[in-house]
């Protein structure tokens, strides 16, 4: 996965940094707090179980705030549950990164206009890194959404700041336009 | 075109609400409006709000009507009629099989119902979303607080001339 750019010299040595190394334990091993809001918990608890099997990236729901770094916001932020996410969040350790997932925690999704009592957008409370649209979005989705984060936790350094890494993460974004070009061309082929 | 409309028939499940609505008319007269037999869901309206609980104690225990469940109680806004209202829909539960739904209206600016949630314990949290949504008080009620809406939530949002608040707890409302 390129996750450690050095080949493995004569005697199992292996030379980088350590940004790298710290990056790299980081990214393998997210732990997402285990709860959810809504019908794209739903999708989140499929994107666990065992045909799309989060653990194979080191991803597992812990069932504290204290004992997580990734807090999947999965589903339909009320007013009365704006409070307490903000609650759990602040009970996470940093560095910490937030991913949004489905419409209504991006912008309110098809409480926009009505829906009294849903907040429209779950960045007006808490900064969000990843956000993942649809409704609700299949695991693969998530699942890229995942990914992003852990491109975003490799853009890291020791001393860069998050806004700094988030830069850097949107520099070196790809269309995924020609990537589907490509595969479609593959297939035709 | 009415005499074709009482001549019509009208299904067995409606002629059993109307009977049981003639029990409940003899029995309180003027308090109770006629009987409309809608198909869907024959209903009566209660025109003297205060004899609610009697009514709703009557319609429980007497022998005739049964209505041992309360399917559901739902809040209507009548913004033409200044007016707020609930919707009862009462059931014979394995006794008579018949039922009837009961609409109890009341002021729409600091009005208020008789609760039924001594009659029928399911009313209580239905009486409480009916308040949570469009502000009625019912009297007598055992715990009259909001149970969706957070307690300070201001307006009741089902409401027809409901806006939502600029903000709560300093979060923008609004999109």
């Amino acid at each position: 996965m390129g996750l450690l750019d050095a080949s493995f010299s004569k005697h199992n040595v292996v030379v980088t940094s350590v940004d790298n190394v710290l990056n790299w334990a980081r990214l393998s091993s997210l732990w997402p707090m285990g709860f959810g809001l809504a019908c794209c918990a739903i999708e989140m608890m499929a994107t666990n179980a065992s045909n799309y099997d989060l653990e194979r990236f080191g991803i597992f729901p812990r069932s504290s705030p204290r004992q997580s770094d990734l807090m999947i916001v999965a589903g339909t932020v009320t007013m009365k549950m704006a409070e307490r996410v903000v609650r759990l969040y602040e009970q996470m350790p940093e560095p910490r990164y937030v991913l949004s997932m489905g419409s209504c925690s991006n912008c309110g999704g098809p409480y926009w206009e009505h829906g009294y009592h849903v907040l429209k957008g779950v960045d007006r409370v808490i900064p969000v890194d990843v956000y993942v649209p649809g409704c609700p979005p299949r695991p693969e989705s998530l699942i890229g959404g995942l990914m992003k984060i852990q491109e975003l936790i490799r853009m890291e350094q020791i001393g860069l700041s998050r806004t700094d890494a988030l830069k850097k993460l949107a520099a070196k974004s790809v269309d995924p336009q020609q990537a589907i070009e490509r595969e479609r061309r593959a297939v035709r082929a | 075109m009415s005499d074709m409309e009482e001549g019509r028939v009208l299904p067995q499940s409606v002629q059993q609400s109307a009977a049981a609505y003639e029990v409940v008319r003899e029995a309180f007269g003027p308090a109770v409006s006629d009987f409309d037999a809608n198909e869907f869901m024959p209903f009566f309206e209660v025109l003297e709000t205060e004899k609610w609980q009697d009514i709703a104690l009557f319609m429980r225990d007497h022998p005739r009507l049964k209505f041992n469940y309360m399917a559901c109680l739902s809040g209507v806004d009548y913004p033409a009629e200044e007016k707020l209202g609930i919707v009862c829909n009462l059931e014979s539960l394995g006794v008579l099989g018949h039922r009837i739904a009961v609409k109890v209206k009341c002021a729409r600016n600091g009005g208020s119902i008789p609760t039924a949630s001594y009659v029928w314990h399911t009313a209580n949290w239905h009486e409480r979303e009916a308040f949570d949504m469009f502000g009625m008080q019912f009297t007598g009620h055992p715990d009259p607080r909001r149970i969706l809406c957070p307690e300070d939530w201001e307006g009741f949002p089902l409401r027809k001339d409901y806006a939502v608040q600029e903000s709560y707890h300093g979060i923008k409302v609004p999109y």
